[in-house]
């Protein structure tokens, strides 16, 4: 027995770990892997290298341009047929980012969204955010949208200063 | 050139029927577009379009492969003319002022999160899929448009008597999304479909709750209803949306995303 993994293994691993250093293309401080979008990868019966990847909203404008980005990526590392998968199940959800992302997400002035918020968020009964700049409670939504369709937007009262929240979903 | 019959198997008459309300309804928000009274409703009625376009994408990618003829999404989206089309007529009612393009997303989003909730347990998986992700989507919907239904019914006198215009124009298209035919019983008998008249009184309840906030009258229960539109037969308005949203690709038809 060879204490080598199976060549898909490796190739799995490889892909992933290219595909995990594409940025997403609305925040670029955060990757595909921090968000949760990169799902999966394996080796596909036709010897293509496939990596799933899962849009945050149904509308996503940014999934055509990941895809690209992935195939790149892969093809940089050496993988040769990338291709790439659009997967809808299970549903993306906030609770997959990290708490790396969340922390990047605050340095680049968009408000995290709390961990495990789950369905209370979907019945509005998320807490308010802080002030991604200054850390105050002291906020105010301005809409349930904000400027991409993962975000909402708000207002600091005691620094003054609007903001992105990412929105739990 | 792409034909499509009148009479599509049950399963992709019912995909097609969620794919086209979903679309023309994102279409309406569109076009909105540079000319919402200010730039967070701008910003809501692009991404609630958005929203409800990415849903209708996934939606006709599904009825393509249900109807196994290799046609694409683009080929059910831009090919089919009125008649084909099997949208509620609720979504292809004209924006009119801010106060109905509100009042038309809430009756809907009112119905739509129930709906989709309720369809994350279809027996078709990838129909399930896609309720899963529109549940999330529709519950900002609904919150959004359910405030602008208060802060406009229950604002000036002005912003009563929009709101109520547009509830007039409106009411008579909600029957609609309530209606089951035979098509759709076996659907539901395979538990594919939900019985939609099962969701009436979560909607009437969020339609009581919002319009006692926004003082505003509840219509009569049992007053006559509009019908047609999941079985192609559309008002006026239609015809000039479809005009507009597929003239690229007839006159350029090997245009590509």
């Amino acid at each position: 027995m060879s204490g080598l993994a199976p060549a898909g293994d490796t190739l799995r691993a490889a892909a992933l770990a290219a595909a995990a250093t594409v940025p997403d293309p609305e925040i670029p401080s955060l990757s595909i892997a921090d968000l949760g979008v990169l799902r999966d990868a394996r080796l596909a019966e036709d010897g293509a290298v496939e990596v799933d990847i899962t849009p945050t909203y149904s509308g996503c404008p940014a999934m055509a341009m990941i895809a690209f980005e992935v195939e790149a990526a892969l093809l940089r590392a050496g993988l040769p047929r990338p291709r790439v998968r659009t997967v809808l199940a299970p549903a993306w959800t906030t609770d997959w980012m990290t708490g790396e992302a969340r922390e990047k997400l605050r340095q680049a002035g968009i408000a995290p969204p709390p961990p495990g918020a789950g369905r209370a968020a979907l019945l509005g009964l998320a807490p308010d955010p802080a002030c991604p700049r200054c850390a105050s409670a002291d906020t105010e939504r301005l809409s349930e949208f904000g400027t991409t369709a993962c975000k909402s937007l708000w207002r600091c009262r005691a620094c003054r200063e609007p903001f992105d929240h990412f929105k739990c979903i | 050139m792409t034909t499509i019959t009148l009479a599509e198997p049950p399963r992709v008459l019912h995909a097609l029927r969620l794919a086209d309300t979903t679309l023309v309804l994102g279409h309406r928000l569109s076009e909105w577009t540079g000319q919402a009274p200010m730039l967070e409703e701008e910003l809501a009625l692009a991404n609630m379009g958005l929203d409800l376009i990415g849903q209708a994408r996934a939606l006709y990618t599904h009825a393509a492969a249900l109807d196994g003829q290799g046609r694409t999404e683009d080929d059910l989206a831009y090919f089919r003319d009125a008649p084909q089309y099997r949208n509620l007529l609720l979504a292809e009612q004209p924006n009119g002022d801010f106060a109905q393009t509100m009042l038309r997303q809430f009756l809907y989003a009112a119905f739509a999160l129930p709906f989709w909730n309720a369809m994350a347990a279809s027996a078709d998986a990838v129909l399930a899929a896609i309720a899963a992700k529109a549940e999330k989507e529709m519950a900002y919907h609904q919150r959004h448009s359910a405030a602008w239904v208060v802060r406009l019914g229950d604002g000036t006198a002005e912003s009563h008597a929009r709101l109520r215009a547009a509830l007039d124009a409106l009411w008579p298209f909600t029957g609609e999304m309530f209606e089951v035919d035979e098509a759709e019983r076996g659907l539901i008998a395979q538990g594919i479909a939900i019985d939609p008249a099962a969701l009436r009184p979560a909607w009437e309840a969020s339609i009581a709750r919002v319009f006692a906030e926004a003082t505003l009258p509840l219509p009569a229960a049992g007053r006559w209803m509009q019908s047609g539109g999941h079985h192609g037969r559309h008002g006026e308005h239609l015809g000039h949306l479809l005009a507009v949203m597929q003239s690229l690709p007839r006159a350029y038809p090997d245009a590509r995303w």
